[in-house]
């Protein structure tokens, strides 16, 4: 969505891709964990370093996920203008959801 | 006075890298704060814009530091499994996970820690990209410097959830 913002000199969707892009990967870390719980499949799967366990491919799908929004975001709105509002909200929610389900009680009630 | 090489990493995760990041908070909130055209002069916001720059980066690629160590090098000291009749405080998950006293620890504790750590140096990077690139506008727009705040406290408070479980954690069940 992007819509005429007047409040700032630059374009501001760069600005939107950055911070929504960090709400993405933020969110990605919190499904990977509960989802780990959830299938004992991807659980194997997001083991990619055995000493440290199935934490590294939450977290880098995490990361990837992060990495890869922002460089779609940005390309898709580099030249344009995002409302910040609607863009620190949605960030604010994905960021949420992130919390949420790297929370113990949350995703370790799925086991 | 020595320590072991796991106890030096931990030191070096947990002291000095989280640590870093942590005590640099207040500095960079107080930078952001000050980025006002009507208290500083333009002299004193591009002094404070620079600084801010390199702060925000620094703190970022601390934050990164910190959650690498932390799982490459800490993490699999920690989760380490014990043979068959060994001594459990020499491995922690397994030491906390066999008292029900102190379980608590690794069950909510660490799980919560080593999940919502990562979350910091995302957003840590995000907020470092913000200021680098976009610096004057948090001078002109206040909207956007809120953002930029926000996104910073919430960086901050992930690590600092992270660092006050991990230190009572090393407290309860020391990598020794």
């Amino acid at each position: 969505m992007t819509t005429q913002n007047t409040d700032t000199s630059v374009k501001t969707g760069p600005i939107a891709a950055a911070i929504i892009s960090s709400g993405i990967g933020s969110m990605f870390i919190g499904l990977m964990t509960t989802g780990a719980v959830l299938s004992p499949g991807l659980k194997n799967l997001l083991n990619l370093w055995n000493p440290a366990g199935p934490l590294t491919g939450k977290t880098t799908v995490g990361i990837l996920a992060w990495l890869i929004s922002w460089f779609f975001l940005n390309s898709s709105l580099k030249d344009k203008d995002y409302e910040l509002n609607k863009a620190f909200i949605l960030t604010l929610i994905l960021l949420g959801i992130g919390f949420f389900f790297t929370f113990p009680l949350v995703f370790e009630a799925f086991e | 006075m020595s320590l072991t090489i796991r106890e030096f990493w931990t030191a070096i995760h947990g002291m000095m890298l989280g640590a870093g990041f942590l005590l640099s908070f207040s500095g960079g909130l107080v930078g952001l704060y000050n980025l006002k055209s009507n208290i500083l002069t333009l002299e004193g916001l591009r002094i404070n814009l620079i600084l801010l720059k390199w702060g925000m980066s620094i703190m970022a690629v601390f934050s990164w530091l910190t959650v690498i160590t932390g799982t490459y090098i800490v993490y699999p000291w920690y989760r380490a499994a014990p043979p068959e009749g060994a001594d459990l405080s020499l491995y922690p998950r397994s030491f906390l996970k066999a008292n029900p006293a102190l379980s608590g620890w690794h069950v909510f504790g660490m799980e919560w820690k080593e999940h919502v750590a990562w979350i910091s140096p995302i957003v840590a990077t995000a907020v470092a990209y913000l200021v680098w690139k976009y610096g004057p506008e948090l001078i002109k727009n206040p909207k956007f410097k809120k953002i930029v705040v926000v996104l910073f406290v919430l960086s901050f408070l992930t690590a600092a959830v992270a660092g006050l479980l991990g230190a009572l954690i090393t407290k309860a069940a020391p990598i020794l």
